[in-house]
């Protein structure tokens, strides 16, 4: 009998072309898929791809992204933008979304994951397509250079955190406050190690908040973060145009005994929304211990939290109310199908009416670019996934995180308030 | 002291230095000259014109943590920093620094250096010393692969190599 291997081996192992690998020894793969964005991509590889002589290894699997200085807003963001439309043109790449969206949303809606990919992203948020059972890790220029030019790199097999996630969330209470909960817990200094979720919890959420959890595996300092592949993965799949067989949920999984690291265990039901207070996500608490900070600035955005679903949070909370006076509600759909399905679905309408300004769909205020960015002194309830100092705006300016829940409640408010005690508050009003 | 020994100055940081102190967004749009001018300003404004060519920065658990912005590592190489060395060090900015050819090394000795210390390096035998102090550390050696990567000049360098390029590659 073979032994047991995490789901991180299985999939390193694969791209290595070996039949086991073992954490801590560094591999060569074969990378399945590589992404980058307008930022990280073709800005810094032309110059470099030129001067090697080369093209990329497969254009067509390469997905190029502009969403970081989308729309332009001055002549040196349309410049980059440009270089990244030339460089999709003339090296081939078909798999280019201009201004469509964040790059890690767009990865799902278009088809492009499968479980057991090898995913090489030059972004760190590349984990989020690990919660499609994708080894998918972050990358640096000069080694998506190198990842573009070669369909290779190299990595250290990684050693497995498994988070357990039991119970059932209650009620305004998501898949980001379980991130910021283990930012404290786990701290974000899990450097090399793969996070892989499970328990009841995970598999009763949809592919939206499973990749929230992977998405923050990058605060986590993991690789990659993974959920095992299950019939809502198949299913989220083959709707958005993707491939995927059922043996990919018994091919993609981490045996009975496998070798992990650590095994951390969560009871979601005891769960309370989390705050993550400047400048740290692993600075988080129970939104009790702050609740009262006043904001000036309420903003839903980001590839963690302004997809479809994290507009519905924010909907659930905003509907029939309105924005405090004093604060400014911004909101940024993760792409323009979330636009499109916002509208459809009345979800905008609800959005607008409570006050909220709409924003492009990008990376924006979260990444210090584009609209949306704060003065000194000012405070910020976001739901987007970091707030180190400087991030969105001036580096005196304090950003905290959470839910889009609480991020709505807090717009309402004009301070960090408990979603659910807002919700209450109105049930008994009614 | 071998004459491979690099001798410069302490730059001292604590724990968490991340990738937004070191590249900030607002001037990521500019080269990475302009950029590297900003490295740090947000926890020390003074550093980018203070430091020189062949300092050294140390720092404690998490160095690097945040984005994959390799300007971040540029930066540092760029305004001179020999070498980094911290507690532990976030994977991305760890592969980016050796990729660049900016030595990243682990130093888990707390409290063994302080600000504006002179500092000696000899990377080929493997040791730092805090000249002010009079006292010698060991430095751990990095992986093989990393060593023969940077032995071959860094990445683009040994793709160079690979592709038989021959010009010379920024």
């Amino acid at each position: 009998m073979t032994q047991p291997a995490t789901l991180a081996q299985k999939i390193l192992a694969r791209a290595a072309g070996k039949s086991r690998v073992e954490p801590g020894e560094i591999v060569t793969v074969s990378v399945d898929l590589a992404m980058a964005h307008d930022s990280s991509g073709p800005r810094r590889w032309r110059a470099r791809l030129e001067a090697l002589g080369v093209g990329l290894w497969d254009p067509s699997r390469v997905v190029i992204v502009s969403d970081h200085y989308v729309p332009a807003v001055d002549a040196e963001s349309a410049a980059i933008l440009k270089t990244t439309r030339d460089f999709a043109r003339d090296f081939g790449v078909e798999h280019f979304y201009d201004m469509r969206g964040i790059c890690h949303v767009i990865l799902p809606e278009h088809g492009h994951l499968r479980p057991g990919l090898f995913l090489a992203g030059g972004d760190s948020h590349t984990t989020n397509a690990g919660a499609f059972g994708c080894y998918a890790a972050g990358f640096g220029a000069t080694d998506m250079t190198a990842i573009v030019a070669t369909g290779e790199t190299w990595t250290m097999v990684p050693e497995t955190i498994r988070v357990e996630v039991s119970g059932a969330l209650g009620e305004a209470v998501s898949a980001k406050d379980i991130m910021l909960l283990l930012c404290r817990e786990l701290g974000m200094g899990n450097h090399f190690k793969a996070i892989e979720y499970g328990g009841e919890a995970v598999r009763a959420m949809d592919m939206e908040a499973r990749t929230v959890l992977a998405n923050m595996a990058a605060e986590l300092g993991g690789e990659t973060g993974l959920v095992e592949p299950d019939a809502t993965t198949l299913a989220h799949i083959r709707a958005h145009g993707g491939k995927a067989e059922e043996a990919d949920i018994t091919r993609w999984r981490s045996d009975e005994g496998a070798p992990y690291e650590r095994v951390f265990t969560l009871d979601a039901s005891t769960l309370a929304p989390q705050v993550a207070a400047p400048h740290s996500p692993s600075n988080s608490a129970d939104i009790t211990a702050h609740e009262g900070v006043r904001i000036d600035q309420a903003y839903i955005g980001a590839c963690v939290g302004a997809k479809l679903s994290d507009l519905h949070m924010a909907a659930s909370v905003l509907k029939g109310q309105k924005v405090a006076k004093g604060v400014r509600l911004l909101v940024a759909p993760a792409s323009a199908k979330v636009t499109e399905a916002a509208a459809k679905d009345g979800t905008l309408p609800i959005l607008s009416e409570a006050g909220a300004i709409m924003l492009p769909s990008g990376c924006g205020a979260c990444a210090g670019l584009g609209a949306g960015l704060l003065a000194e002194g000012e405070v910020c309830l976001s739901s987007t996934n970091r707030n180190f100092k400087g991030r969105m705006g001036h580096k005196d300016a304090e950003v905290w995180l959470g839910s889009p829940f609480t991020v709505a409640a807090g717009a309402i408010a004009g301070k960090i308030i408990d979603p659910r005690t807002l919700l209450a508050e109105r049930r008994r009003a009614a | 002291m071998s004459a491979a020994a690099k001798t410069g100055r302490a730059f001292v940081y604590g724990d968490g230095i991340d990738t937004d102190v070191l590249a900030p967004g607002h001037a990521m749009k500019l080269g990475p000259d302009g950029l590297a001018r900003h490295c740090l300003e947000a926890i020390d404004p003074g550093f980018a014109s203070t430091v020189r060519a062949g300092d050294f920065v140390f720092a404690g658990a998490d160095f690097g943590i945040g984005s994959s912005r390799e300007q971040a590592a540029i930066s540092l190489k760029k305004l001179g920093v020999a070498a980094v060395f911290a507690k532990s060090f976030a994977r991305i900015f760890y592969r980016n620094a050796i990729n660049i050819g900016l030595p990243a090394l682990i130093f888990p000795h707390e409290g063994a250096v302080s600000a504006g210390d002179a500092i000696s390096l000899d990377l080929a035998a493997g040791r730092v010393s805090n000249i002010t102090t009079g006292r010698d550390y060991p430095v751990s050696p990095m992986p093989e692969h990393l060593r023969t990567m940077i032995e071959a000049g860094g990445l683009m360098e040994s793709l160079k190599t690979r592709f038989g390029a021959r010009e010379l590659i920024q």
